[in-house]
């Protein structure tokens, strides 16, 4: 059993028990406990199931590479499925569940997958799943969803709230260790901006727990001192609980603070992730340790020597009774002595070395009375869900048993491991180091910035160096090594701190224990405890072939979890060189890519959820609209009136009447999105001339001109009316979505290409609240508003003025979209809704009636007026529109002239614009396709045409359509089919696209 | 005619931990010209009551003031009521001058954001080098918040003034209201 010491626990406060409870079981633990801390406290060594054989788990760590302790914590609102218990700090009240297992984490039927294991080989997805194609849908991927365990995914709506910060610093250090403080130290006191982050929320990392002194004092008094000269200093940023995330270019570091996890109720942001640029980062992440590859290595009770360690220092919990270490090298004989000292039992240290003398540790932990077996291993764990012995065998042999130690907890320690991930996320080179069986940063091989120079420095652990005293040094080398090439000076004579210096004896590389494990033992060796990757899988990869790490990686699954490999990476790629008879660093590693550890989604989000989730523009009238009924459709990030709906009125029916009112009374419509860009200079003309398929710089001043706009390859992008000014002065419509890329594109043309041409643009969308007033009472509408003549003669078709209006100062155009007579109002944004209001009270008796896009699209349809985004998609062409009358044969050029002389532009095969009027009256299907004869060479129906726009229009009351049809024009009357996806086929006639008032009478009274 | 309105009314809010208000409506010129430009520059100081300011600055007294936008644009800042009249003698001085004035007191809000904790609010959305030592009274930035378009300046210690387009106005409100909610400290400027 693992239980609370009556002694002990440096980062606890036994004066507050918190109440917490796991698989709906009552525990108590601690203030300062992690959640792996207070399980151990009470007894709950099994933590989980593993992920395909379901096999029992048990914690192996106590960090950020804990693979086994993953929970469901919380519920509702504040459910968090995949918490590692490692890094969840207790609070009061806390609530976990285990995972992957049914029904109970105790007995889980899916353990019988372990029975199967031979079944189950690594690739076995790829061998299994691949015939019949049609069982992967309706079979396999079925059952793997059930099966595929982890957490639950959140049912309920995320009650917390997150945001991002954007910080900058000369100097990001990542870790608080004692190297991270000391780099930090340093470059503070050389006199750069330091900002500091630590994952957990203490400070001082494992040093503390591994004992020594620095400058003559215990460790964690030095801790203490540093941190206090940190946080007097003006220049430093001290951030706990922040995980470095991941780097990227240009000195750009994602930092991940937790703010409450620990405290779910206190008011304010869950999480804050820090988006900051720092001159240089310093990575001082530590190192981690690394399981050995034994038979039983998984079996709850076998644990990483330093973690056991740091139960019993940190928080005064045993992880049982009787244990047995086994090592590769010194470090770990420290979690013996930890263990004597807390009056536990060692019945054995094996260490697979065979020392000439002892070392320090060595010596110290005989001392103690420890029984040390030298050049022996584990032959495998007795036990299935708790350890209760060892059998041991010799290191050089096969595991024959020469004698079986009782015991209920194994530490096992293969050596120390870097963290490179940060040094590497952004390109760091790794090199091998022999001695130390790790793979170090390479430091002429850092990640680079645009000067060409490394912008990421490791210290102390992190750098490979792993005696305290070569730690602070390295340490301090490097804040001083970062300040100065940032242009800041150290004091003189500040130097490293001092650290008592244990001699250590080499440590001996131990990938597969014993050496020559036979078949049956390797298959019960695991390298990857969350994904069931065993010693054995990586041997039947590289025996099929696969050669490449990252090959295998994906084959196996080996380091895909969601502890990415932490423990796991090393072992399995030694274990990999070892099968393919190379070594190590031949096999290179797979690539560390950010996050370090897993952030949450809601996190990246930041403050982009709910009413913020994304932008909303609103017109100056939109208040009017949703007090009136407006049911609003999405256009761009703009919110327009679809329809303005009456009590008892469905959509439709809205639609409908407000199509009849404008044609025979007045509407109005809130044109104010429509973009409006006013191109200015002595190269205006030019420009517009290049922009537009037609000519603008012949337009007079007074005069208005609808144009067509195109990409350089020739594809109809926007349309819209123009308006000339004066002299120098245009004003260019566009279409409400494209007010921004049309800028855009004027902005691009007029800076990269014809950066010489005298021409501003700006604009002024949102300057002017846009009415369209519409119909055959419109003109008295405008005269009831009085200020300024507004008849046939004073103002054409075609033409704008300015003048007031009931007061307002506005620009009136006299354009039409719809067919009616029409006038299109501009009127400064801040009188916008004052104007509505007055056009509404003059119109009362004249029949007024808003509208909405809706009916704008059937007025427009009735005319055979294109919109872009319904008759274009991308691929369409002017010519395709039979818009042939509005490019100009005049011009030398315009953007998109000779993309459309190209041979597929100009196939008189490609489908032309026509109207469609179904043969019963009916309204063809948004989208429908138009069959013809025979089948393509994939044996589906041939296709002659498709719908761009339909609708019922309320004017002739029938379904009219403009649609794309191969040799449509040349076709009129003829009857093609349109099979609908209800099964019913559609007969429609080709027509003229326009089918109200053909001569344009109407718009020209 | 009808007074002028801007978007949210002078909405506010004090609930969380910096002042938030719509200050408006107010008078902008947008000016466009080459920025060395003896008799451009005349225009732009009579137009803005101000000197020119230098590379991403902004000078002001009281409501009047002038911000660099880029190489070849200034905004002017005045009363509302002043910027037609302004924008039209602006637009006169420097008639047959490859320029640009035209005013878009309207396209624009303004907010005003108060508190000892307005740099935490700010930095949360506009990625912008706000520590004190960078970033002063004085100085001038075009940049983003969240996901639309800004420009941001500090009239005084403690406060920001923000420009935005009108039609994002109640995003920009209630961005700043998420940002500044209750709790949310990040006391990173000391």
């Amino acid at each position: 059993m693992s239980t609370r010491l009556a002694n002990g626990g440096r980062l606890l406060n036994t004066d507050r028990p918190l109440n917490f409870t796991f698989n709906g079981k009552q525990m108590r633990g601690y203030a300062g406990d992690t959640l792996a801390s207070a399980l151990l406290a009470n007894g709950q060594m099994m933590v989980g199931r593993s992920f395909k054989y379901h096999r029992p788990r048990g914690l192996v760590a106590s960090g950020a590479e804990e693979p086994n302790g993953l929970v469901n914590l919380g519920s509702e609102g504040k459910f968090e499925p995949n918490a590692r218990v490692t890094t969840t700090e207790l609070f009061e009240g806390l609530k976990a569940e285990s995972q992957n297992h049914w029904p109970s984490l105790e007995f889980d039927v899916g353990a019988i997958n372990a029975k199967l294991s031979r079944f189950l080989p690594a690739g076995f997805y790829y061998k299994m799943f691949m015939y019949p194609q049609a069982a992967w849908k309706h079979v396999y991927e079925p059952i793997i969803r059930k099966s595929a365990g982890l957490g639950k995914a959140p049912q309920a709506r995320d009650d917390d709230t997150y945001e991002h910060f954007y910080a900058f610093c000369d100097v990001l250090v990542i870790g608080g260790g004692v190297a991270g403080l000391t780099a930090a130290r340093t470059a503070a006191r050389a006199g750069a901006q330091v900002m500091l982050v630590e994952q957990t929320e203490h400070w001082g990392g494992r040093a503390p727990v591994d004992g020594g002194s620095i400058d003559g004092k215990p460790v964690d008094n030095f801790v203490e001192e540093i941190l206090s000269e940190l946080k007097s200093l003006d220049n430093v940023q001290l951030r706990t609980r922040t995980m470095g995330a991941g780097v990227y270019d240009h000195g750009y570091v994602t930092c991940y603070e937790r703010l409450r996890d620990h405290a779910p109720d206190t008011p304010g942001p869950r999480h804050r992730l820090w988006r900051v640029r720092a001159a240089h980062v310093v990575t001082a992440t530590g190192a981690l340790e690394r399981p050995l590859s034994f038979a039983g290595n998984d079996i709850p009770g076998v644990m990483l020597a330093s973690a056991m360690r740091d139960y019993v220092v940190n928080y005064g919990v045993s992880t049982g009774d009787r244990t047995v270490v086994v090592t590769n090298n010194d470090n770990a004989y420290l979690t013996a002595i930890s263990l004597k000292h807390a009056g536990l039992d060692v019945p054995a240290i094996l260490d697979t070395r065979a020392l000439p003398q002892d070392s320090e540790l060595v010596a110290q932990a005989r001392a103690l009375g420890i029984r040390i077996l030298m050049g022996h291993a584990i032959s495998s764990v007795k036990g299935t869900k708790r350890v209760t012995g060892v059998a041991i065998c010799s290191q050089a042999g096969e595991g024959a048993v020469l004698e079986e130690i009782p015991c209920d907890a194994v530490a096992m320690s293969g050596g120390w491991s870097p963290v490179v991930h940060l040094w590497s996320h952004c390109g760091g080179k790794l090199v091998w180091n022999a001695e130390k069986a790790c793979f170090s940063p390479d430091v002429d091989n850092p990640p680079k910035g645009a000067d060409g120079m490394g912008f990421v420095t490791t210290a102390g652990s992190a750098s490979g160096v792993f005696a305290l005293d070569d730690v602070l040094c390295d340490a301090h080398a490097a804040g001083d090594g970062v300040a100065t090439t940032l242009d800041f000076k150290l004091p003189k004579g500040d130097s490293a701190p001092k650290a008592t210096r244990r001699e250590e004896a080499p440590l001996m590389p131990v990938w597969m224990m014993p050496q020559g494990a036979s078949v049956k033992l390797r298959e019960k060796a695991w390298l990857d405890y969350q994904n069931d990757v065993k010693v054995s899988d990586v041997r039947l990869a590289a025996q099929e072939g696969f050669v490449s790490v990252e090959h295998t990686k994906r084959y196996t699954t080996l380091g895909m979890a969601t502890d990415q490999g932490k423990l796991s990476n090393i072992n399995g790629l030694a274990t990999l060189a070892g099968a393919l008879d190379t070594d190590i660093p031949s096999v290179g590693t797979t690539t560390f890519r950010p996050p370090y550890h897993p952030i949450a989604m809601a996190a990246i989000g930041g403050e982009a959820r709910g009413d913020v989730f994304q932008p909303i523009r609103r017109t100056p009238l939109h208040n009017w609209h949703e007090a009136n009924g407006a049911e609003f459709e999405p256009v761009g990030q703009w919110r327009r009136p679809y329809a303005f709906k009456r009590a008892g009125e469905s959509t439709h029916d809205a639609v409908m009447r407000e199509v009849k009112n404008t044609r025979e009374k007045l509407g109005l419509l809130d044109a104010s999105t429509l973009g409006k860009l006013l191109v200015k200079g002595p190269d205006a003309g030019r420009f517009l001339d290049m922009l537009y398929t037609n000519m603008m710089s012949t337009l007079k001043p007074g005069k208005c001109r609808y144009g067509l706009m195109c990409s350089e390859n020739g594809f109809l992008i926007d349309d819209g009316v123009v308006a000339r000014i004066d002299e120098d002065t245009w004003l260019c419509h566009t279409t409400t979505g494209g007010a921004d890329s049309i800028h855009a594109h004027m902005e691009e043309w007029l800076q990269t290409e014809w950066w010489d041409w005298k021409v501003h643009v700006a604009n002024l969308t949102e300057q002017y609240a846009q009415v369209a007033v519409v119909g055959p009472n419109a003109r008295t509408a405008l005269e009831n508003l009085g200020g300024m003549d507004v008849s046939r003669e004073a103002l054409g078709f075609m033409e704008w003025t300015d003048g007031t209006l009931g007061g307002f100062p506005v620009r009136v155009y006299r354009i039409s979209f719809s067919g009616e007579l029409s006038y299109e109002i501009a009127v400064e944004a801040s009188h916008g809704q004052a104007f509505w209001d007055a056009l509404m009270a003059v119109g009362a008796d004249l029949g007024v009636m808003p509208y909405g896009t809706e009916c704008l699209h059937i007025l427009r349809a009735e005319k055979g007026f294109i919109m872009i985004g319904d008759e274009t998609d991308g691929t369409v062409i002017p010519q395709d529109l039979g818009l042939h009358w509005a490019l100009s044969k005049k011009k030398d050029d315009y953007l998109g002239k000779r993309a459309q002389a190209r041979s597929h532009m100009a196939d008189p095969n490609r489908w032309k614009l026509v109207g469609l009027e179904t043969v019963d009256g009916s309204t063809l299907p948004d989208g429908a396709y138009a069959v013809g004869a025979g089948t393509n060479e994939n044996g589906q129906r041939n296709m002659i045409g498709r719908v761009t726009s339909t609708y019922h229009s309320p004017t002739l009351d029938r379904g009219i359509a403009m649609g794309l049809v191969l040799h449509g024009p040349d076709r009129m009357g003829e009857v093609i089919d349109f099979p609908g996806t209800d099964g019913k086929t559609y007969q429609a006639r080709i027509v003229d696209p326009v089918f109200y008032d053909k001569e344009g009478e109407k718009q020209n009274v | 005619m009808s007074d002028p309105v801007s978007a949210l009314k002078n909405a506010s809010d004090s609930t969380g931990i910096v002042q938030i208000s719509e200050v408006g409506p107010a008078g902008m010129i947008t000016l466009r010209g080459d920025l060395a430009d003896k008799a451009l520059i005349k225009a732009a100081v009579a137009a803005g009551g101000v000197n020119l300011p230098e590379q991403r600055r902004i000078n002001t007294e009281g409501d009047r003031g002038m911000a660099w936008m880029s190489p070849d644009e200034l905004l002017i800042l005045c009363p509302y009521a002043e910027a037609k009249d302004r924008t039209a003698d602006l637009a006169a001085a420097v008639a047959g001058q490859f320029a640009l004035a035209v005013n878009v007191s309207d396209a624009r809000v303004v907010f005003e954001l108060k508190g000892p904790h307005a740099r935490d609010v700010m930095a949360k959305l506009a990625p912008v080098d706000l520590h004190p030592s960078a970033f002063t009274p004085g100085m001038f930035r075009r940049t983003r918040l969240a996901q639309v378009a800004a420009a941001l300046w500090m009239p005084q210690e403690d406060c920001f003034r923000i420009v935005c387009f009108r039609s994002v106005a109640q995003y920009v409100f209630d961005l700043l209201n998420v940002s500044a909610m209750p709790g949310s400290e990040v006391n990173y400027y000391g």
